[in-house]
């Protein structure tokens, strides 16, 4: 069985930010990388699919040369080998999906992941996007997974989390909720034979039109804002304690 | 020209957040079109009848709940037949199932968890969160006529007041459904209501290891609280889910919520932002939860909690 998961290296705020000249996005040097959260149980969920019937886990990302960190991180967990198709723009989920597709499909999987979401655009569209380029049937926000023959099983989590359970057919997309399993730390050993792991370059093809375009980028206003309580820790738990005796009566 | 709504429903009911879609398709000015997909279309179309909305379009299926493709070809036929200007969907599970493969087949201009919309002479300009929900952006859709937006639930207060819209029915799909709803399974209980609870001390990911986790339910206990948790607590298995405040748990409105190194990701703060009294403890001075607490402190939580100790 061949699992292929699309991975996303994320972006986070540090303690500062500043905005690019053009106000379009904050400027990189004030923004941490990661693996996004929900790659890291994708990835994991395909390694236990694998090691319990044999096969092979490939992980597909969509970046500049940095993100080959995140993709490592995969690799030092137990996947076989990745692809990074390189893109130094920032593209939209239905654009990372259209730069995925065609990779992915050479592939020929069983399985294809991605997670829910990523943590910085929280779009929740690159993986349903995908299935609809590759036309594999999908199941988006999915917690539990039991294969079976020529289709699996799946819980899908809804709102207030009601359980779903589904039955799709095989091959098949399925986007991964975090909390599905524990993805696993990687050992040192392993960190070091993910060096070796073979991580393919290849180029970026025509993404198309962009599905959106931000226009400006802001830190927002705090609401009506949130009283302050400044003070010594006990000073903190002090007022604390005034509030919910005062509001909880 | 028109605004294309799409109603969602569970289990026979309509869900809230189609009510909040149809607010926001008001504030677009087009005629606005509600869209019932079900096996019983009449149940829901005097639930989405409501002031405002213009016409109701129905479309009987076999399938009594969600399943993606058949929702996919719906809406993609009432899109080809209707051509509307905007298409909204609520940013909810069942969306994520079909909504980006539309935009993907169809290329639409496209954006999810929407939070404020603004029909602009330029043309549609949106806001949305990015990075942790710590910067905001105004997105636009140039090149684009037609845009499929899914709307953040409860960022629009529910449409209501009786309407008068036209009803009238639409031809099922009739391709194939790949991905077929089996059954519903309740989320366990638990020992504990946290939804009936006065006083929800809730912490998150601030805590670092579960380790520490009997030092706040100890503290909850002393203070006459019941403790809550956010999801990065139960996706780690330190407690059961059903403690777990947000969209993906439970919705709480105590009188007094005390969150304890929560950062407040926008589907946590979906669970609690109307609690009566919210009191934030984080390091992070730009943490999301301070936008919709009422009190906050920027300080270290296991400081902070060894000194409510020693108060109660």
């Amino acid at each position: 069985m061949k699992v292929v998961v699309c991975v996303k290296q994320v972006a986070s705020l540090g303690d500062e930010v500043e905005f690019t000249e053009d106000e379009r996005d904050v400027d990189p040097d004030f923004l941490d990388y990661a693996l996004n959260e929900w790659d890291a149980y994708a990835t994991e969920e395909a390694l236990r699919l694998t090691e319990a019937s044999g096969g092979e886990v490939v992980v597909v990302s969509v970046g500049p040369e940095d993100a080959e960190d995140s993709m490592r991180r995969c690799l030092a967990m137990g996947a076989d080998r990745g692809i990074r198709i390189h893109s130094e723009e920032t593209l939209d989920p239905i654009q990372v999906a259209r730069a995925l597709a065609e990779v992915v499909q050479a592939e020929s999987p069983d399985l294809v992941f991605t997670g829910v979401q990523s943590a910085d655009a929280v779009q929740a569209a690159t993986g349903t996007a995908l299935a609809e380029l590759l036309d594999l049937p999908r199941v988006a926000v999915v917690t539990k997974i039991e294969l079976g023959d020529g289709k699996a099983t799946v819980n899908r989590e809804l709102e207030g989390g009601l359980i779903d359970v589904a039955e799709v057919d095989t091959p098949a997309l399925l986007t991964i909720q975090t909390g599905i399993n524990e993805p696993r730390y990687a050992t040192l050993r392993a960190i070091k034979q993910a060096e070796q792991k073979e991580i393919e370059v290849r180029q970026l093809g025509d993404v198309g039109e962009a599905a959106y375009r931000v226009r400006k980028m802001f830190v927002p206003p705090k609401g009506e804002g949130a009283e302050m309580l400044n003070g010594s820790p006990a000073d903190v738990a002090a007022r604390i304690k005034e509030i919910v005796e005062e509001r909880k009566a | 020209v028109s605004t294309v709504v799409v109603a969602e429903h569970l289990r026979g009911e309509v869900r809230p957040v189609t009510l909040e879609l149809i607010t926001a398709a008001k504030e677009l000015g087009d005629p606005v079109t509600v869209v019932v997909i079900a096996k019983d279309p009449a149940a829901a179309t005097g639930q989405v009848n409501v002031d405002g909305v213009d016409e109701i379009v129905t479309v009987q299926v076999e399938q009594e709940e969600f399943e993606n493709d058949v929702y996919q070809q719906a809406v993609e036929q009432l899109i080809a037949e209707h051509r509307p200007k905007t298409v909204l969907l609520g940013f909810t599970v069942n969306s994520m199932g079909y909504a980006p493969a539309l935009a993907a087949k169809l290329g639409l201009g496209f954006a999810s968890d929407v939070f404020s919309i603004d029909a602009q002479a330029s043309g549609l300009v949106v806001e949305r969160a990015f990075y942790g929900s710590k910067i905001h952006a105004e997105v636009e859709f140039p090149g684009h006529d037609q845009v499929l937006l899914l709307l953040r639930p409860t960022a629009w207060a529910p449409a209501d007041g009786a309407g008068s819209a036209e009803i009238r029915d639409f031809p099922a799909p009739a391709g194939e459904s790949r991905a077929k709803h089996k059954e519903f399974v309740e989320v366990a209980t638990g020992d504990v209501d946290i939804t009936t609870a006065d006083f929800l001390l809730s912490v998150g990911r601030g805590i670092g290891d579960k380790e520490n986790l009997p030092q706040f339910e100890e503290l909850a206990g002393k203070m006459g609280a019941t403790l809550s948790v956010s999801r990065p607590i139960v996706d780690q298995g330190w407690m059961p889910n059903s403690r777990q405040v947000g969209q993906s748990g439970k919705t709480v409105k105590p009188k007094v919520y005390l969150a304890l190194g929560i950062s407040g990701a926008v589907q946590h703060l979906a669970g609690m932002k109307t609690s009566g009294t919210i009191i934030a403890v984080n390091s992070d001075p730009e943490a999301a939860i301070f936008n919709v607490a009422h009190y906050g402190a920027v300080v270290d939580l296991f400081e902070v909690a060894e000194e409510l100790e020693k108060l109660y």
